[in-house]
């Protein structure tokens, strides 16, 4: 094995800006099913949804990002819509939404990748940037700026959410939904309004960071399956619904990520993000900062 | 119990269908029908843990695999024939079925589901870095003489199929109605009250996964024999658990007959879109009915057939 003090350090230079790429990916899943206790297993499909909607409108020449940020009310309604139909069929009969739920959101998850495949075809799609394909130069190091647009977009959206979530009042409401809906609803608020705003508030957030996925490389329908290691791994490891707390997991998952990369290499990267989910499961389930 | 409700039924129609195999029938009904047979054992053993229990497995593909792999390691490193190697199948699927379970004693929900997706992933790239059983290219078998008379080795597996989806719907029927099902019912409604009434929880959940397990196990066994080749990705294919999940809800969860109802039903129209349309939109069926059923008939078809029923009488 091929091993030095210097190779270690760009992997955890780039590690780091993965990380913070993770990080972006799951914080709509730190809101879903970190806050409202939503078994949002198709999550990560809705993040290659947006990805694909990305490379749809990137073709008219509009910047990627900017393009996620164009869809995040289209998705904002998505989100909305999808949390008034599981909260009529499942949570307000309360029938069994543990098996079902999750059946649910399974076959929606295996419904959108395969929509995909049918309009896209299997293969790999990519969209251009001015800042793909070119690398800042630091010393020796190189670092790639889609790696760097991609970090800076998931500190913006992390701070975006921990500030609306800690200062307004509606922000408040959502994270105590998921605590206790009683109480809320004697503080005069409807509980079934404030999930569905922080459900399409999660959903809002996977235009913008499809748009991230479809910058940091070219994307495939069957990427999802990927993605629910990644993003599970993160909200799991952060705690259920701590925004900074996402923001430090998915550091430490893509420094993880990339050191075994370098010491193992790739085709071992794909079990390090569920190998780290089952060890948190299984010896810290509440995760870092968990409530 | 009375042997003509299901033993004498069950195995008249398993004998017919092996006796079908022996006839001149064309060849590709055979190898149609060992898929549908074989969602029969998997959507069957699902419902063990996922219908009994309520704990969703979501790893099905992990156990297939296991099954499969092991299959190939004893025929590959002994030449072992089809029983070794579907016992072997059945066994190191069941001991992964033990390590899930175990798992169980901290996670509920959709924990318990993730991390067996985790399995799923965690194998799959153990695999892709193992040379003996091929990595990522994988592996081409030829398939040995078939034995017991059969006219070709596709027949010979359709037979087996059949006998083990008997022994899979024997197996789920008879711990629905043993005091394992009747536990596992109560912990799935609530597991506090169930550990308070005195039910060991912890050991009918381990139980009913190390079971679950070695049948989904036994049923991915003759899996490299059938397709004359193995590799990882098709092996860990997410398709095999969106279908086990898909049967039984669409048949009706927690009764053994709902997996029967469903993978007969399901497998046949999965085939029957494959052949006319295409494999993609197959899967997409899958997805479509099973939200669909979630969604309108939560109970699947038992449950329309129970209400029916009630209102007839």
């Amino acid at each position: 094995m091929f091993f030095s003090l210097d190779l270690l350090f760009e992997a955890v230079l780039f590690g780091l800006l993965l990380g913070g790429f993770y990080a972006a990916v799951s914080l709509g899943l730190s809101v879903s099913f970190g806050l409202l206790d939503i078994p949002h297993v198709a999550h990560p499909a809705l993040l290659i949804l947006g990805a694909y909607a990305t490379y749809m409108l990137a073709g008219t020449g509009i910047d990627p990002i900017l393009c996620g940020l164009l869809l995040t009310p289209v998705f904002f309604v998505l989100g909305v819509v999808l949390y008034r139909f599981y909260y009529e069929t499942f949570e307000k009969r309360g029938s069994d939404a543990g098996v079902r739920g999750l059946a649910f959101f399974f076959g929606l998850a295996f419904i959108i990748e395969v929509g995909l495949i049918i309009a896209f075809g299997a293969d790999q799609r990519g969209v251009e940037a001015p800042y793909i394909g070119s690398s800042y130069e630091l010393g020796d190091y190189r670092i790639p700026y889609r790696m760097l647009a991609a970090f800076g977009v998931a500190i913006l959206v992390t701070i975006a959410l921990s500030t609306y979530f800690s200062k307004t009042f509606t922000g408040r409401a959502i994270k105590a939904v998921g605590q206790d809906e009683g109480a809320l609803r004697l503080m005069g608020a409807n509980p079934v309004r404030i999930k569905q705003l922080a459900f399409g508030i999660a959903t809002a957030v996977n235009a913008l960071a499809g748009a991230v996925l479809i910058v940091i490389g070219p994307v495939e329908p069957s990427m999802d399956r990927l993605y629910i290691g990644r993003t599970f791994c993160v909200v799991v490891l952060a705690g259920l619904g701590s925004m900074s707390g996402t923001l430090v997991a998915g550091l430490i998952l893509g420094i993880a990520e990339s050191v075994v990369m370098m010491m193992l290499g790739a085709s071992w990267a794909p079990a390090v993000s569920f190998g780290l989910l089952l060890v948190v499961l299984g010896l810290r389930p509440q995760g870092l900062f968990g409530r | 119990m009375n042997p003509f409700k299901f033993w004498i039924p069950a195995c008249l129609l398993t004998l017919l269908l092996v006796l079908l195999a022996y006839s001149g029938i064309n060849e590709y009904l055979f190898f149609a029908g060992f898929v549908v047979l074989q969602g029969i054992v998997l959507a069957s053993a699902w419902n063990i843990l996922g219908g009994y229990a309520g704990y969703v497995n979501f790893g099905v593909p992990a156990f297939v695999a296991t099954g499969a792999y092991s299959a190939l390691v004893v025929f590959k490193a002994l030449g072992a024939p089809l029983l070794v190697q579907i016992l072997a199948g059945a066994l190191f699927a069941g001991l992964l079925g033990l390590g899930v379970g175990l798992l169980s004693l901290r996670l509920r929900g959709i924990f318990f589901s993730i991390a067996t997706v985790a399995v799923i992933f965690i194998l799959e790239t153990v695999v892709l870095n193992w040379r003996f059983v091929g990595g990522a290219t994988g592996l081409q078998l030829t398939k040995p003489e078939p034995s017991f008379g059969f006219e070709s080795y596709t027949r010979m597996l359709f037979a087996v199929m059949a006998l083990m989806s008997l022994v899979a719907v024997a197996i789920s029927r008879y711990l629905q109605y043993s005091h394992i099902g009747q536990g596992l019912r109560a912990l799935r409604d609530s597991e506090e009250a169930a550990e308070c009434s005195g039910v060991p929880t912890l050991r009918l959940k381990v139980i009913a996964c190390t079971i679950s397990g070695a049948l989904l196990g036994a049923g991915g066994a003759p899996m490299p024999m059938y397709l004359s080749f193995i590799e990882p990705a098709s092996s860990f294919n997410l398709s095999y658990a969106i279908s086990a999940l898909a049967m039984p809800i669409i048949g009706g969860i927690g009764h053994w007959a709902g997996p029967v109802i469903g993978g007969l039903l399901l497998g046949s129209l999965q085939q029957y879109v494959t052949v006319t349309i295409s494999s993609e939109l197959n899967v997409l069926v899958v997805g479509v009915l099973l939200v669909l059923f979630v969604v309108i008939a939560p109970d699947g078809i038992l449950g329309w057939i129970k209400s029916w029923k009630r209102s007839s009488k």
